[in-house]
């Protein structure tokens, strides 16, 4: 049937016939109702012409209103271009961006995501907390399904969500859950300089180091896209903590400091405190690896301490590079005998006082300009008050509260008085760079910037001190300090720690400061090893000749090619006629027996 | 193909000298528009959803060929195979509809795709032109046979069909097909009194939708009060009209086509009014127009019954998916998924559509006279 109508073949073929008009068969129509059916259709489809015309002529007049006369009916905030903003400009953080004195990146800000939820819009706690963990391992399953069952209108799930995990936890299609867009805070460099960057809390505040100090600069909108740069150089950074984390090691010590400083900006190129931490991930970290030794740590530094008493001497006119002391007997005040360990007990020049570091020497010498006068002076270097630099974490000084005459003894050999290693090199900056004292700095000064110094020592004085400093790496106790053609001076340190009962013999600090070319020095170097101990290579020596001075040595000779330094004869007559000091007769070959008679520094024993 | 003989008596000559050749060129314009504005759209797309930036503009030109010979092809048919591609057709692609509820992939929450060897199809959209022809036979043969049930053919196929699109559902393909069965039901004689009576039956229908479906009444109250929700993509179109003015920022520089999700297929009028300003939206929707009222008014020459409906179900269709596109774009109408007619991406709805303005260029061909042949 219906393929016949398909076809229409029986009505071409068959046309009205008076049998078709039967009942109950099929017929067609007569002639006027179909054409009046057609007629009708021609009357609507005008009709609806009409009604499409009128449609489109509303839409082309609405186009118009919309276009031409930019009116939408409502309000129209364009939000476009500042969405293709986002889009397209990099994310600049919340918190600016630290990086090294070369740009190169040590602290920034990634965004993540934080997840949180509206439990009443949860579908299903159980199949919502199943398969969160299924993208996000780290969090509990029973933890999480009891939160989102908790009817509560707000709950965080996660925080540190990568952009990927972002993305996983979306492609889950559950209703309710939310991000809130947050900053992570990285350290590319990792462990580097772990106690001067310091770390953030979780939302993002500094609360230690760099990061604390510089919080607000940090953090305002003007500055924030401009990143901090610091005065530290990640290489010099580098090789400093690499070294002194082998002597460390290598000496079994507690921890460790050092400290490049460049001796005409005083910017610090380096400071290290070992043990550090990963700032990532600073939460893990011990209260000894965050402990700053070098800025926050104080210390009784011992013999080089006796630059700073020479060079008063020298510069108040008390001492001469001619004069000396009699040290033939120790001295012996209240409770208390001053001695040497490597006595020579005899009458000792300045140049020989400072060379086998006599204690009797440096407390008579100290005696010499008196108490108010080396109280002044050490003030003036800046010894008796919190070093200025730009961390939260720095140290106020131990010092006397009378200033005794057997106080000014002690100190004159660096005893019963504390400073942190910054604070220290710093001031020994300023013995050798002229006489003037420049303050410290982490901020990368800009080239041709005024640098603001203060005159504390005479040029002339300054010069006598890089001799005796140069002697001592030449001839003294520092000698494995000598980093070949880059002329090292510079003075040791061996100072016992004072412990519950006095001084403790089998644990001592011991620094060695060393300036590089002592000729004209651009940089100083202060290495400081809490409680290292003697190896069979050092023949069970653990005092800082052996310890402290040749981890500087093996820091310059890294050190000096990257700072551009060029390597110098050192037997040029030039050099050796600028460093010449006049020493008794048959003095020098004593240098021979000096690894053997370089002992403890001990300056202080207990009646 | 312009130098055709008046004497050729070839099937292309014929063809050539018995076609609508103003609606002809108009569909060639509109096409090439439809290239234009592919070219312009869906790189900025393409490349956000991280694919190459011409995977769209490959895809809708390869679309392109096939179209182009249905359109040509359904053309050159006699009015009686007309009647028979819509009848295969509306059965063939009926029951590929009633797969995709067994076997369609979902795609934003709707099963409306199947998946071919590699190629993805739209049955519904076939459906659309298919089904037009078949429900214009019915009504005509209501009125040509006594006796035949045209009319309950066409009401029972229209209920199956609007069925299996609101299981799938696809509220936006309902609404139209609907609309446009109504059109040629009107057209072929259905009393004012039912016809109001059927107004009346769809808006229940719609009320329907907006109380029993809360997708329908999200976008509905979205559309009344613009503060309710999630008006998105049509504040960003909003701003793109605004932004085009009278000039248009000029091709390639327009900015909504990188942060709309649909810029390429249902937001591709708000590109063309951004890039190219208010003359080429004005041209686009005086081609549509242009398209609809001469085709209407060819078929008011035409003596049968089935061809004037065929035919105006047929133009009816690509008009008011024109006008529901451009509507919902200049924020006339709630948000409907709809395409612009060759104009945006989507290769089951350019073929489609080829199919059925094809068929709809066979019907309005000048021809002698169909006594006897239908």
């Amino acid at each position: 049937m219906i393929l016949s109508w398909l076809t229409n073949r029986r009505a071409r073929r068959r046309p009205c016939t008076p049998a078709d008009l039967q009942a109950g068969t099929p017929t067609v129509h007569l002639e006027g109702e179909a054409k009046a059916a057609i007629e009708t259709g021609r009357n609507r489809v005008v009709m609806a012409g009409m009604i499409f015309a009128l449609v489109f002529l509303v839409l082309g007049g609405r186009l118009i209103e919309l276009m031409v006369f930019k009116s939408t009916g409502e309000p129209v905030v364009d939000r476009t271009t500042a969405l293709l903003q986002r889009l397209e400009q990099p994310h600049v953080p919340a918190r600016g961006a630290i990086v090294d004195r070369n740009g190169v990146l040590l602290a920034t800000s990634l965004p993540v995501a934080a997840l949180y939820a509206d439990p009443r819009q949860v579908l299903s706690a159980q199949d919502a907390a199943a398969k969160l963990v299924g993208v996000l391992p780290d969090l509990d399953q029973a933890a999480v399904a009891r939160e989102l069952a908790s009817g509560k209108s707000f709950v965080w799930l996660d925080r540190d969500l990568s952009p990927r995990q972002e993305y996983a936890v979306n492609a889950l299609g559950l209703p309710g859950l939310y991000f809130h867009d947050e900053e992570r805070r990285v350290y590319p460099e990792g462990r580097l300089a772990a106690q001067v960057l310091g770390y953030t809390d979780i939302d993002g505040h500094g609360i230690a180091g760099v990061e604390k100090y510089f919080d607000a600069r940090l953090r305002d909108p003007a500055l924030r896209g401009t990143p901090l740069a610091l005065s530290l150089d990640v290489r010099i950074q580098h090789a400093v903590r690499d070294e002194l984390a082998k002597s460390v090691s290598t000496f079994t010590a507690k921890g460790g400091a050092g400290i490049v400083l460049d001796v005409r900006t005083g910017e610090v190129l380096a400071l290290v405190s070992l043990p550090d931490f990963d700032p990532t991930h600073a939460s893990e970290a011990t209260p000894d690896e965050r402990f700053n030794r070098a800025t926050l740590g104080v210390y009784e530094l011992g013999s080089v301490f006796k630059t700073f008493t020479l060079a008063m001497a020298i510069n108040s006119g008390k001492a001469t590079m001619t004069s000396g002391q009699d040290a033939t007997h120790p001295i012996h005040i209240d409770r208390f005998t001053i001695s040497d360990d490597d006595a020579k007990r005899r009458w000792l020049s300045i140049p020989e006082i400072y060379m086998y570091s006599s204690n009797i020497g440096a407390a008579k010498t100290a005696l010499d300009v008196g108490p108010a006068g080396q109280r002044a002076f050490l003030g003036k270097l800046g010894l008796l008050r919190k070093a200025s630099i730009e961390l939260p974490e720095v140290g106020a000084p131990l010092v006397p509260r009378e200033w005794s005459t057997i106080a000014t003894m002690t100190i004159g050999f660096g005893h019963g008085i504390s400073v942190s290693p910054l604070q220290f090199t710093d001031a020994a900056a300023a013995m050798v760079d002229g006489g003037l004292l420049v303050p410290a700095t982490l901020l990368k000064r800009m080239p041709g910037a005024a640098v603001p110094a203060e005159r504390v020592i005479s040029p002339a004085t300054s010069n006598d001190i890089r001799r005796l400093m140069r002697l001592v790496v030449a001839y003294g106790t520092g000698r494995q300090a000598a980093a070949p053609g880059y002329l090292v001076g510079g003075k040791t340190g061996t100072a016992e720690k004072v412990g519950a009962h006095g001084y403790r013999r089998h644990a001592n600090v011991a620094s060695f400061i060393a300036a590089f070319p002592i000729i004209a020095p651009r940089y100083v170097v202060m290495i400081v090893l809490d409680e290292a101990h003697g190896t069979k290579a050092t023949h069970g020596f653990d005092t800082a000749g052996w310890t402290a001075a040749p981890t500087a040595g093996r820091v310059i000779t890294r050190i000096a090619p990257i700072l551009g330094v060029p390597p110098v004869d050192e037997n040029a007559p030039d050099i050796e006629r600028a460093l010449y000091v006049q020493l008794p007769p048959g003095d020098i070959p004593a240098q021979d027996r000096l690894p053997a008679t370089d002992k403890r520094e001990k300056k202080v024993a207990f009646n | 193909m312009i130098a055709l003989s008046r004497t050729d008596t070839s099937v292309v000559g014929r063809w050539w000298w018995t076609v609508d050749r103003w609606t002809l060129a108009a569909l060639g314009l509109l096409i090439a528009l439809g290239c234009l504005l592919t070219l312009a759209a869906s790189p900025a797309v393409a490349q956000r959803i991280g694919l190459d930036q011409y995977h769209f503009v490959r895809r809708q030109f390869a679309f392109l060929v096939p179209a182009l010979c249905f359109m040509f092809g359904a053309s050159l048919l006699t009015p009686l195979w007309v009647r028979r591609l819509g009848l295969a057709g509306f059965v063939f692609f009926l029951l590929l509809m009633a797969l995709t509820l067994v076997m369609g992939s979902e795609i934003k929450g709707a099963h409306r795709w199947l998946y071919l060897g590699g190629l993805s199809l739209q049955p519904s959209e076939f459906v659309k032109p298919c089904f037009a022809v078949v429900s214009a036979w019915m009504f005509a043969e209501q009125r040509r046979v006594r006796g035949f049930p045209g009319n309950l053919i066409a009401i029972v196929l229209v209920l199956v069909v609007a069925g299996i699109l609101l299981m799938q559902p696809d509220f936006g393909m309902t609404v139209v097909i609907v609309a446009v069965w109504l059109t040629q039901f009107f057209l072929a004689g259905l009393p004012m009194v039912l016809l109001a009576l059927g107004g009346g039956v769809s808006a229940a229908g719609l009320g329907g939708a907006y109380f029993l479906s809360p997708h329908v009444a999200s976008r509905i109250d979205r559309f009344l009060d613009p503060a309710v929700g999630d008006t998105y993509q049509i504040q960003r179109a909003m701003e793109a009209f605004q932004a085009g003015g009278l000039f248009g920022r000029g091709p390639g520089d327009g900015l909504v086509k990188s942060v709309l999700p649909d810029a390429h297929t249902d937001f591709i009028f708000a590109v063309a009014g951004e890039e190219y300003g208010v003359f080429l939206c004005l041209v686009i929707i005086a081609i549509f127009a242009f398209i609809v009222l001469r085709s209407l008014s060819r078929l008011l020459s035409e003596n049968n019954l089935f061809i004037l409906l065929a035919g105006t179900g047929l133009i009816a269709q690509f008009g008011l998916q024109a006008i529901i596109n451009i509507g919902v774009n200049l924020r006339l109408m709630p948000t409907k998924g709809m395409t612009l007619p060759f104009i945006s991406y989507g290769g089951s709805s350019l073929v489609a559509l080829a199919l059925g303005m094809g068929m709809m260029l066979a019907l309005t061909r000048t021809r002698p006279s169909l006594r006897g042949e239908l």
